[in-house]
């Protein structure tokens, strides 16, 4: 491989575990939850799927556990601000903080193990346009999940009944559940989705990107899938083009530091971040196109029962 | 097809409440039955149960003969009960077509559905473009997609909650014309509404609430509007009578006021020039959503003015002078917005006593609140002004919607103002309390102050006001004397400026 | 399932003991959770919340890990109070310590009595200056600050370690990335002798009280409530949205400052990279286990520097990872939102048969 294909290549291993958390997040979003845990959620997915893939052997159960344990700690999250009508932004630190310290004594014997390379899915082998096929068909089987997931999702909000229900209960709660459906329920199902979500975007990390356990391996991960959904003003597709953008950053940016250019790591570092912050001022200054997507019940506590 | 909804014996309680207290109603084919009751006497809550969005804690629904108890909306719909909501149960950032297609229990395409709703709209001239997104209707308008959604199910029972307190009065005749239309068509309709003329011209049978009990029932086109009050209210209202005082002294001159609203889903204002003597209540009157609360947030200063706007008052320029500097100066508002707007629910009444008040050295000093000077202020208002309450340091939110309403007019009228803004002073406030701050209005209007009146309520402006003018879609109207004014004249206005 | 039914009254009874009952609520968690990793839960609960507070070491500790989560937590506290949510108090920390510590070696070494004051009006101003980032870009261009103020802790962060591993780094310190120790006449006067609490802790009790009573008195600390209740009727009182955010968060960046030049002119002495050690997002737990009440803060602060002198302990006895910290703060937090519910409304079981 090239420079260019390894670029490429770089860029869509780093970008697909935002990809994940950021897609679910935007339907958690959609149906007018403001989750902040999306960094806990991560990181629990990280370290259980993991730790079940040494203690297995099997790439397949890591990925269910991180789906599952995802939608675990969601759950608690779900519960919380649904039923117990707690403040969506505490709530969301705390599953963030919780989940922190809870990875980190989950793994703490894992620490320094690793695993063998994730297998990869070779669907389509273009052996006479090797570049090609280097840059489409050479990912393991989680990236092409990932844009699937974004398809679907694009296609569930935008073509199905129960997208639209979704959309209605983010839109306006109270006409929701005047004309029956049951908000908090709905709510809670896309927050586990959304922690399903997340937690594979944690495994991607820790089974395939590094592929090893450390603490705090997300890095502020969760965040910027935040500022992905954000970026994307709630529009499924776009998540695809904000998760490579940021991903492309970290890339081109280890990159820049391994050709040795004279400048301190840590500045390119902040890279990421700072772009995130721009990214951030350059979506608020468009106003009405935010308010116009953007789902209006969003962090707002809904008390009625069915 | 026949109909026939049997309520027996329904109740249902709030805590220590007791919102229905053994209701019993029978409604039949083609009959339009009004509910009626003051606010809180009980209506939402039986109708509530009724759709299944609540349940009744005793008692037997029948649907012709058949126990019927809905475990939600959609049971209900199934059984023959359709329901147009008092605030919409519309989604503002979905399409038209979406927003009926979420009421809708079948499964149904897109383009099969649109095809519905051009029958219906045609075949009860309710016309509205699928295509929009409903944020961008007017009010109107949403009450159309509503009733559509309504029709689409084929409902043998309409509940309409307070259909027309957002409607003009032409809006309001055509509604009646379909109303009528359905009712022909051997549906019932269950009419809840608290104006009386309405109930006496549409409908036939009536049933009427107080404090969660059926006080009365009776034919309403044999009643009179004094009848059929005393029975809802419990006592015949005192009549108020008009300050019929002129004086030529200008309290305010605006002229020329333009504003151009950044919010897509707000209104911007044209050209409004009017002004406000002292001695004198001015009216304005207009549907919600025509630019009613920016123009009163101009005129309090929570927007502030341009250059080029030009509102004098008591000889003063008003550009760059802030709300509290305003207060300062003799102005005194009350939004239109009882909770979060002018008294904040989670606080006590103490401390939303001064919430208007942080210029004043007289509740702070250096900086520091002087909590006794609040609390005895508190205690002036609930004394003077009849707020019914267990005392100054319970929580806003206690208080019903007439009395936290006194509280708030209380706490205006006790600065002395010289012009007071008040924007839908009664709005969901019980009749006695209405009465009592229409009385209030009055009798400061004798204290050589302005007074402005924002309202939908058409009664209730020509009640109180000596002028009255319409804002409609931005625009004001030219202003008439209230003696010469009738509902059709400002109908007209409310209609005419918003389609030219 | 279960229903809830609002309470025509706060109910003062679980203003008062939801905490407490979120905090047996974590220790039993806890001791389930040790039971599964296989220890005894008696003997590490005994280690966790008990040892630490035998011995005068301990509680000289208690103290010194309780300043600066208390200062956080009660800057945080204005602007939950107020609806404006900063997060990245471990960024203004972080960029409070760095400013202050610069300030330090820059004077190197001066002995003076105005040195201290100077250090630590530094790292007030670099919280400040880090804290007015988010706000500006809030009140300008209405951006979102729990985001902007996040990532400028992974920023803040990295800057403090380009600075210490640079041109902060102690020229005869063998290349380590840290600087050199400062001048005693930077550091804080200890308060009890053989031990590393110091005066600091006197500072976090100055600002609780004047928390206290700017929050229930003053008619900023009026106008703070009044804006987490509504910003319309914010501004029907006459004050603006954008005021209140920026009173915030000038106040928690100064706070948040304060505390990390308060750590690194006490316990630390020089400026190494691993200062921030968390303090910034405990201090959001501080703030809401206190119920964003001053003395609530105290209290709140005291118990979370328990968890951190603890799970220290559980580390070295039990070798287990100090995360179990982390563990432990977030149940409280889950817990305590979970009961808090209790204080507006009442819980009604459904009834299963009719």
């Amino acid at each position: 491989m090239d420079l260019f294909e390894a670029v490429f290549h770089g860029i869509i291993i780093a970008s697909t575990p935002l990809v994940f958390a950021a897609i679910g997040e935007l339907v958690v979003e959609k149906s007018g939850v403001l989750n902040l845990g999306v960094e806990g959620m991560m990181i629990i997915g990280a370290v259980c799927s993991f730790v079940v893939t040494i203690e297995t052997g099997s790439y397949v159960y890591g990925v269910i556990a991180a789906i599952i344990s995802g939608s675990i700690a969601a759950s608690l999250f779900g519960f919380v601000t649904q039923y117990f009508l707690s403040n969506q932004v505490a709530s969301g630190l705390s599953l963030t903080i919780f989940g922190l310290g809870m990875a980190a004594l989950i793994g703490q014997s894992y620490t320094g193990l690793s695993l063998t390379e994730f297998p990869e899915l070779n669907i389509l082998t273009l052996n006479n346009i090797p570049i090609l096929n280097n840059i489409l068909f050479s990912y393991d089987y989680l990236v092409y999940v990932s844009i699937f997931l974004v398809f679907a999702v694009y296609y569930f909000l935008n073509k199905s009944k129960f997208g639209l229900i979704l959309k209605a209960v983010g839109d306006n709660h109270d006409a929701a559940y005047s004309l029956g459906y049951s908000v908090k329920r709905i709510r809670f199902f896309a927050i586990l989705f959304g922690g399903a979500c997340a937690g594979l975007g944690g495994c991607y990390l820790s089974l395939v990107q590094t592929p090893f356990w450390v603490e705090n391996m997300t890095s502020g991960r969760g965040w910027i899938a935040l500022v992905i959904v954000v970026f994307s003003v709630w529009r499924p597709l776009w998540i695809l083009v904000g998760a490579y953008i940021f991903g492309g950053i970290t890339i081109i940016q280890l990159h820049i530091q391994g050709i040795g250019i004279n400048i301190e790591s840590q500045y390119l570092s902040m890279l990421p971040y700072i772009v995130t912050i721009f990214v951030l001022v350059f979506i608020s200054t468009n106003k009405r196109r935010l308010t116009n997507n953007s789902p209006a019940c969003l962090n707002k506590i809904f008390n009625a029962d069915l | 097809m026949s109909f026939n909804l049997k309520l027996n014996n329904i109740s249902k309680a709030y805590a220590s409440l007791m919102a229905n207290n053994s209701i019993s109603i029978e409604l039949s084919e083609g009959k339009i039955h009004a509910l009626l009751g003051e606010n809180g006497a009980g209506k939402s809550t039986l109708v509530k149960i009724i759709y299944g969005i609540l349940k009744a804690d005793s008692g037997i629904m029948e649907i012709n003969g058949i126990e019927f108890s809905p475990r939600n909306p959609s049971s209900a719909r199934s059984n023959g009960i359709g329901m147009v909501f008092q605030h919409f149960s519309l989604f503002p950032n979905l399409s038209v077509l979406e927003n009926i297609m979420l009421g809708i229990d079948y499964g149904i395409t897109k383009s099969e559905l649109n095809k519905r709703i051009k029958k219906v709209s045609a075949e009860y001239g309710l016309y509205v473009d699928s295509d929009r997104l409903l944020g961008t209707l007017s009010v109107g308008e949403k009450q159309r997609v509503e009733i559509i959604r309504c029709l689409l199910q084929d409902p043998k029972l309409i509940i309409m909650d307070e259909p027309t307190s957002v409607l003009s009065p032409q809006e309001i005749k055509s509604l009646f014309l379909i109303l009528r239309q359905l009712a022909s068509e051997g549906r019932s309709i269950l009419y809840i509404s608290h104006k009386l003329e309405e109930i006496k011209l549409l409908c036939s049978e009536a049933t009427i609430l107080k404090d969660g009990i059926v006080v009365s029932r009776c034919d309403p086109r044999k009643e009179t509007v004094e009848t059929l009050a005393k029975m809802m209210i419990g006592k015949s209202l005192v009549k108020t009578r008009k300050n019929t005082t002129r004086s030529d002294k200008k309290i305010i001159n605006i002229s020329n006021l333009s504003y151009v609203n950044s919010d897509s889903h707000g209104c911007s204002l044209k050209n409004i020039s009017f002004e406000i003597r002292e001695n004198e209540i001015f009216g304005i009157a207009g549907i919600a959503g025509n630019g009613q609360k920016e123009l009163v947030d101009l005129l309090s200063g929570e927007i502030s003015l341009r250059k080029s706007n030009k509102i004098i008052y008591l000889g003063k320029d008003l550009h760059n002078v802030d709300i509290n500097e305003r207060r300062k100066l003799g102005i005194a508002v009350i939004p239109e917005e009882r909770m979060g707007h002018s008294a904040i629910p989670n606080f006590t009444l103490s401390e939303n006593s001064i919430l208007t008040g942080l210029w004043s050295d007289r509740f702070i000093k250096n900086g520091f609140i002087d909590e006794e000077e609040c609390v005895s202020f508190a205690k002036e208002i609930i004394e003077k002004f009849d707020v019914k309450t267990l005392g100054e340091f319970k929580k806003a939110s206690s208080l019903s919607g007439g009395n936290l309403q006194k509280f708030v007019v209380g706490r205006e009228l006790l600065q002395k103002p010289n012009l007071l803004i008040a924007d839908q002073p009664t709005w969901g406030v019980d009749a006695g309390s209405a009465e009592m701050i229409h009385r209030l209005l009055i009798e400061h209007s004798y204290t050589s102050s302005g007074i402005l009146v924002v309202s939908q309520d058409i009664d209730e402006l020509i009640k109180i006001t000596s002028r009255i003018a319409v804002l409609s879609n931005g625009q004001l109207s030219e202003s008439y004397n209230t003696e010469d004014v009738t509902s059709e004249i400002l109908g007209m206005e409310m209609g005419g400026a918003r389609n030219s | 399932m279960f229903k809830l039914e609002p309470r025509n009254e706060q109910s003062l009874f679980f203003v008062y003991f939801s905490p407490f009952i979120s905090v047996i609520m974590s220790i039993f968690a806890g001791a389930v959770m040790f039971m599964v990793l296989g220890e005894n839960p008696v003997e590490a609960m005994k280690i966790i919340f008990i040892n630490p507070l035998k011995s005068l070491f301990g509680l000289s500790e208690l103290m010194v890990k309780a300043t600066p989560l208390i200062i956080i937590a009660i800057g945080l506290s204005l602007g939950f109070k107020a609806g404006v949510w900063n997060i990245g108090a471990e960024g203004q920390y972080t960029i409070g310590a760095l400013c202050s510590g610069s300030l330090a070696l820059a004077l190197y070494p001066i002995s003076g009595f105005w040195v201290l004051p100077l250090v630590l009006i530094a790292g007030i101003i670099g919280g400040s200056i880090w804290a007015a980032i988010p706000a500006l870009l809030k009140t300008k261009f209405n951006t979102h600050e729990i985001l902007v103020s996040l990532m400028l802790t992974y920023v803040a962060i990295l800057l403090l370690s380009v600075m210490v591993h640079g041109p902060l780094r102690d020229p005869d310190g063998f290349n380590f990335p840290e600087s050199r120790l400062f001048h005693y006449s930077a550091l804080l006067p200890i308060l009890i002798e053989g031990t590393r609490a110091h005066i600091g802790t006197i500072f976090a009790l100055i600002i609780v009280f004047g928390a206290y009573v700017i929050m229930g008195k003053h008619v900023i600390g009026y106008q703070i409530r009044v804006s987490g209740e509504s910003s319309k009727a914010l501004s029907f009182s006459g004050y603006s949205k954008k005021t209140i955010i920026w009173i915030c968060f000038l106040t928690s960046g100064a706070l948040a400052g304060i505390a990390g030049a308060i750590d690194i002119t006490g316990p630390v002495g020089q400026l190494v990279p691993s200062i921030p050690v968390g303090y910034g997002f405990t201090g959001i737990i501080v703030a809401f286990l206190g119920r964003l009440n001053p003395v609530g803060i105290l209290f709140s602060g005291i118990l979370l520097a328990l968890t951190y002198i603890g799970g220290e302990a559980a580390q070295i006895k039990m070798s287990l990872p100090s995360a179990i910290t982390g563990v432990f703060q977030g149940m409280l937090l889950f817990f305590l939102l979970a009961t808090d519910v209790l204080v507006n409304y009442k819980i009604k079981l459904k009834r299963f048969f009719k």
